[in-house]
């Protein structure tokens, strides 16, 4: 991903965090929580096991109906980082000695089964994951961590990260404008340049800093970045995280499409 | 590459976040006792530098692929392990939020993999024994490469590790590692390249960067010499006691070749000459025949049965027992000499 892509794409997933609706109103607490739940009872489904897994699918769409997060925005940049979990998943149909038969006569390789489960747990994960962030600022992730027990120091960390990361993409992306404008076809694109760009960003990074700290110590800061918003827990974050819980919990045990298909096939036979 | 959460159990799972929590939580305290405030914002902007740094493409001469660089070896030269720990992880999970790129599950992992093995296994045990005082660029370039390969190589043997236990693929463990370490190595050859130069480019425009990282607290200052040994005294004590009995009671690969060629197990020896008077006297003085007791001459001859395995037998173990505290002797011995030696000439 090119670092123009890369800038534009966290700006947008960053500035839907910040809309105002019902989902982005809940506690960030409930939501990381509500999202690790999802990812355990995903990733616990057996490997073969691929029907029961599409009941899940309720949680991200609801989350991005509800939230306004747009389907296609997410969709996208589930298939872009798609390609590890396919290459690794890709060999299961080759290398299964199993046969599941699909059709009367018709049998094929039980991998075909483990990476559809693959392919579908890697929808579902990514797309929760990408929702918690465009549903939840990042300040407020972080600060959602620090009640549930991250140190202080990692979660400052964080924040400082978060807020420097824009101004020093963009410091990156001026530098690197400047090497293509200067270089012609593979020319001057080497190591050797790049090494020349990378130590001078980290000098400039290490001159910055010292100029930051600077300017916190003239306004007082003392080692932690405190935060005004006194978030407490309402009743309707730990409905959701109770909801959610629920559902993935029945979603889990009790096979619900084939349910659902016995009781179709009864109502129409 | 980063694991994701499609290819991992849950257990799997559990466990490296408990890892890598436990490690943030140790890192954190251990900075907390001994850093400036200065140093805070400092990493801050680090993370956001190593952040956008690895999205700045470079060619590869010769093979006309692109590369870009990892990040850990250089935050852990310039920041020490701790501080360099908690700067790889907040940018993982920045990553894992904004980009997706490894899942939530799997951050812990991710972390363990690309966070643990450069900060707290090859900076401590690679570059800096390899760096010394960290004034010559060639000690430089060779400490950079070798920690920047054996770490790349440790952090792709826990996925392929991890991708197993997990059991979601069917890839068998040979194969995916076939896949993963070359790449790795070719991987870990470049960053090592381009860590030196980065470490020297600092060397060059601000010393006192580096030296002030160098001279802070090492990071074995917590651990004492006393407490290592012990450690290696009882693992060399486990491997040579028990592990000894899972050692293989089949023929050796050199006895097996051997058998094939010349219809034998071991060569014809020698009836007379030097050599049989070697064979004499070593038979004479070895007291653990075979890593065995010496049978004696009493007994009958055991049967000849098929052998067990774990092949649980006291003269193995002694024999293990004792080799292991021989070559520990002899490692001491050679370095005492080394030492005294070394010592007698620059006096």
């Amino acid at each position: 991903m090119t670092l123009e892509a890369a800038f534009y794409g966290i700006g947008r997933l960053d500035r839907l965090s910040y809309q105002d609706t019902a989902v982005h109103r809940l506690d960030p607490r409930a939501k990381v929580v509500a999202t690790m739940l999802f990812v355990v009872a995903v990733v616990s489904f057996p490997r073969y096991e691929v029907l029961s897994l599409f009941p899940f699918f309720l949680f991200p769409v609801l989350m991005a109906a509800f939230g306004d997060i747009p389907a296609g925005f997410i969709t996208k940049k589930v298939v872009a980082v798609s390609p590890f979990a396919v290459f690794v998943g890709m060999f299961n149909p080759l290398f299964d000695p199993g046969t599941v038969a699909i059709a009367p006569g018709v049998s094929v390789s039980a991998g075909w089964f483990s990476f559809a489960s693959i392919l579908v747990k890697f929808a579902l994960t990514v797309s929760t994951a990408l929702l918690l962030i465009a549903t939840t600022s990042f300040p407020g992730i972080c600060r959602g961590l620090r009640r549930l027990g991250v140190p202080a120091l990692f979660v400052s960390q964080l924040l400082f990260l978060y807020r420097y990361l824009f101004v020093l993409m963009e410091e990156a992306m001026r530098v690197v404008r400047a090497r293509d404008m200067r270089s012609f076809g593979k020319r001057g694109t080497g190591g050797r340049i790049f090494i020349r760009i990378v130590g001078t960003l980290f000098l400039r990074t290490v001159e910055r800093a010292e100029r930051i700290y600077g300017a916190m110590l003239a306004r007082g800061f003392r080692g932690e970045v405190p935060s005004l918003r006194r978030e407490a827990l309402r009743p309707s974050d730990a409905l959701f995280v109770l909801a959610a819980g629920s559902l993935f919990a029945l979603c889990r045990l009790v096979p619900v499409p084939e349910a659902l298909g016995r009781i179709a096939r009864g109502l129409i036979a | 590459m980063h694991m994701a959460d499609a290819l991992l159990s849950p257990a799997v799972g559990a466990t490296f976040w408990t890892g890598t929590l436990g490690t943030i939580g140790y890192a954190s305290k251990k900075l907390k006792a001994h850093l400036d405030d200065k140093k805070i914002p400092l990493m801050g902007v680090l993370g956001a530098f190593i952040f956008a740094s690895q999205m700045i493409n470079f060619t590869i001469p010769g093979t006309g692929s692109s590369g870009h660089l990892g990040g850990g070896m250089i935050l852990a030269v310039m920041l020490g392990p701790h501080a360099a720990f908690i700067v790889m992880a907040s940018v993982l999970t920045v990553q894992a939020l904004f980009f997706a790129d490894g899942g939530l599950l799997a951050l812990g992992c991710n972390i363990w993999n690309l966070g643990f093995y450069p900060c707290f296994v090859a900076y401590p045990l690679i570059y800096k024994p390899l760096v010394g005082d960290g004034r010559s660029p060639q000690r430089i370039l060779l400490a950079s490469m070798a920690s920047a390969v054996a770490g790349l190589q440790m952090g792709a043997f826990s996925v392929v590790l991890q991708t197993l236990l997990s059991g979601k693929t069917e890839l068998p463990f040979g194969t995916f590692l076939l896949m993963m370490q070359p790449i790795h190595l070719a991987i870990g050859v470049v960053e090592g390249f381009v860590t030196a130069g980065v470490i020297n480019y600092v060397r060059a425009a601000r010393p006192e960067i580096l030296d002030s990282s160098a001279s802070a607290k090492p990071l074995a200052a917590g651990i004492s010499l006393r407490n290592v040994l012990v450690g290696f005294v009882a693992l060399a004590v486990v491997t040579g006691g028990a592990l000894s009995w899972f050692a293989s009671a089949h023929t050796d690969g050199l006895e097996w070749s051997i058998e094939k060629v010349a219809g034998k197990g071991e060569l014809p020896e020698h009836k007379h000459g030097v050599a049989a008077a070697i064979k004499g006297l070593q038979e004479r003085t070895a007291f653990l025949p075979d890593y065995g007791f010496k049978p004696a001459a009493s007994e009958p001859k055991a049967k000849e049965e098929k052998p067990a395995w774990p092949n649980v037998d006291a003269g193995t173990s002694v024999s293990g027992l004792i080799g292991a505290v021989l070559v520990l002797a002899m490692a001491f011995g050679i370095g005492s000499a080394i030492r005294a030696f070394r010592g007698r000439n620059s006096s």
